[in-house]
């Protein structure tokens, strides 16, 4: 495998690996939750290497997932005390953490690979260089095997929990009363969500966690209205990033995550613009449609009316402008709508209803 | 002889050091079609909540035929408040009711021909059966309460919950509203409301219980509505809704 197929293959498994928690945070209203853990486990990290001195030890994403767990505790205890609403009260937990960390690496540990910029923007670009070495032989980047576990163990919780994620995301009290304790279910999401950060963020930084975590299924969230779709449009628009990103930084020669993340950017605002149930610009055409419609239907209702009072005069387009007080510009282009659908035919300035047109008539005046 | 659909004992739970309902001690037999009223704040979803294991009591305890709620867990349907829930979640109205199921189901398993088929069925019998793959946010809120309803129903259950079901519906649903409680009294079942419109009482229900942190009174309709014990729950003013 070519470093740069590796770099878009892993690029792919943690996008697909983040976007599935991220479909249920943003559910759930606390996608900023992705934020604050991805941050705050920087704190566990640090502590963590402080008693065990050794950056390779996995006990470091045991103190970053505990680190992740406790945030939301808090952040929840905070809330529960009715003092401060949900958005503060995450604002408030991570930065604490999270400077923490800041502070410990400065002061103590400034001569380890352990430096702030490579937490929040990481470097997708160096995992090819830290193999993954089994009885001798190259297995490819440790990140792609560390990220494809967390992706399996994120596929199976999703099979394993759809139903009752689902039910607890939509109507927690439901939930609760037939037994599936929601607070279980949220804190195993939110463990997930740990998990997940702390894995990802090596590799590409806790920037991108958040943006991968958000962006894909707030995009998937705009183009369906059905959860298991949302899912699987989630994992598609992610990839997508992933693979443009790359193709982005590669060709621009940027950073990668900065490109992957701004390629799920753009991939959000071609659905708030495009998407055909909510897109804002098929809103406004649709819209604008429905109102030629209207007037349309409006115009052949008077034709009608007039038809059988054989005044010629009535049934002009120069009558239309007076009568019903449009522009002469909107007059013809309501004439025209009305003649390319075929409800009416046009001879010079007269208007003639086709059968057509007497029939939406018609159904125009019952409705 | 059988035990009560529910017996509350010397329950208390009070929000830090205020009381929210200070010694229940009610026992509401089987096959009843029992109103919860009382004014704003009398605590009367907090009593379901408390009933249903959500709330922690200070004090007392709940039984539900007999048992603890833990062990009667699929012998009670809930039907929450309308507006508990997100209606943009990505979903339609049947998954909606499938929900219903999913207690039955248990953990890991997903519901099968017989959940849809029973869903299908509680979509029919609330008059929502044209609706099943419709997007639950292009529901009127008529339409939401009825299929909240449907989904407690495929709860089929002994002993049904329903925080107050009739607010913000327009009166063809709260007619098919009525038509099936009545049903479900009729199949033998306890239906427990929260309600809030002293004038259509009599009309709906069968039992009353009035509420106001403290329990005013408990028994059929007529006994409960009376106008000393709606001064003492209401005060002065609602004197004028006894006829």
């Amino acid at each position: 495998m070519t470093p740069q197929l590796e770099i878009i293959i892993t690029a792919c498994i943690v996008s697909t690996a983040c976007v599935i928690p991220g479909v249920f945070l943003i559910l759930r209203r606390v996608a900023l939750m992705s934020d604050a853990i991805s941050h705050a486990i920087l704190m566990g990290i640090v502590i963590m290497f402080f008693i065990v001195k050794d950056l390779h030890s996995p006990l470091l994403m045991i103190g970053a997932v505990a680190t992740g767990i406790l945030t939301v505790l808090l952040t929840e205890w905070i809330i529960q005390s009715k003092r401060l609403k949900e958005d503060a009260a995450i604002g408030l937990v991570f930065p604490v953490f999270f400077s923490i960390g800041v502070i410990l690496i400065s002061r103590y540990a400034g001569n380890i690979h352990l430096d702030q910029d490579a937490v929040l923007l990481g470097e997708i670009a160096f995992a090819p260089f830290n193999r993954f070495l089994f009885l001798g032989r190259d297995l490819g980047p440790v990140a792609m095997w560390s990220m494809g576990a967390i992706l399996v163990m994120n596929l199976g919780l999703l099979l394993l929990f759809y139903k009752e994620l689902k039910l607890a995301t939509f109507d927690k009290a439901l939930a609760a009363t037939v037994g599936f304790s929601p607070v279980l279910l949220y804190y195993g999401l939110m463990t997930t969500v740990s998990i997940t950060a702390v894995g990802a963020f090596d590799a590409v930084g806790s920037i991108l966690v958040v943006a991968l975590m958000i962006t894909p299924p707030s995009t998937a969230y705009l183009l369906t209205d059905r959860l298991s779709r949302m899912i699987v449009l989630s994992v598609l628009i992610g990839i997508a990033s992933a693979v443009s990103g790359y193709v982005m930084a590669s060709l621009l020669d940027a950073s990668i995550a900065g490109s992957i993340a701004t390629m799920t950017g753009a991939a959000f605002l071609i659905a708030l613009f495009f998407s055909p149930k909510q897109g804002l610009l098929t809103t406004y055409l649709r819209s604008k449609h429905q109102k030629t419609d209207f007037a349309s239907k409006m115009l052949l209702v008077q034709l009608m009316v007039h038809e059988d009072q054989q005044e010629d005069f009535e049934t002009t387009v120069t009558h239309m402008v007076h009568h019903m007080d449009w522009s002469i510009k909107f007059s013809k282009k309501i004439a025209r709508y009305s003649v390319e659908k075929g409800y009416i035919t046009r001879n010079q300035d007269q208007l003639f209803l086709t059968p057509l047109g007497r029939e939406v008539a018609r159904a125009a005046i019952v409705h | 002889m059988t035990p009560p659909a529910v017996a509350v004992k010397d329950l208390t739970l009070a929000y830090r050091d205020t009381p929210v309902l200070w010694d229940i001690d009610i026992t509401i037999p089987q096959g009843v079609l029992l109103a919860i009223v009382g004014p704003n704040g009398a605590g009367k979803t907090t009593l379901i909540k408390a009933i249903l294991g959500l709330l922690k009591p200070a004090a007392g305890k709940v039984e539900i035929l007999g048992k603890p709620y833990q062990q009667q867990i699929k012998k009670v349907g809930y039907v929450p408040q309308r507006g508990t829930v997100d209606w943009d979640f990505p979903t339609d109205a049947l998954d909606v009711v499938l929900m219903g199921r999913y207690g039955h189901l248990g953990w890991f398993k997903r519901p099968g021909k017989k959940d849809y088929a029973l869903a299908l069925d509680a979509l029919d019998r609330v008059g929502m059966a044209d609706f099943a793959s419709r997007q639950i946010s292009q529901l009127s809120g008529g339409q939401q309460q009825r299929i909240f309803l449907a989904r407690a129903l495929v709860q089929d259950a002994q002993i049904y919950f329903m925080d107050e079901p009739f607010v913000g519906v327009d009166a063809a649903t709260e007619k098919a509203i009525v038509t099936l409680l009545k049903e479900l009294r009729k199949q033998g079942k306890t239906v427990i409301v929260v309600h809030h419109d002293l004038q259509t009482l009599k009309e709906y229900f069968d039992w009353a219980l009035l509420l106001n942190v403290h329990q005013i009174a408990i028994g059929p309709v007529e006994e409960v509505i009376t106008s000393d014990n709606l001064r003492k729950a209401y005060g002065g003013r609602s004197a004028f809704f006894v006829s």
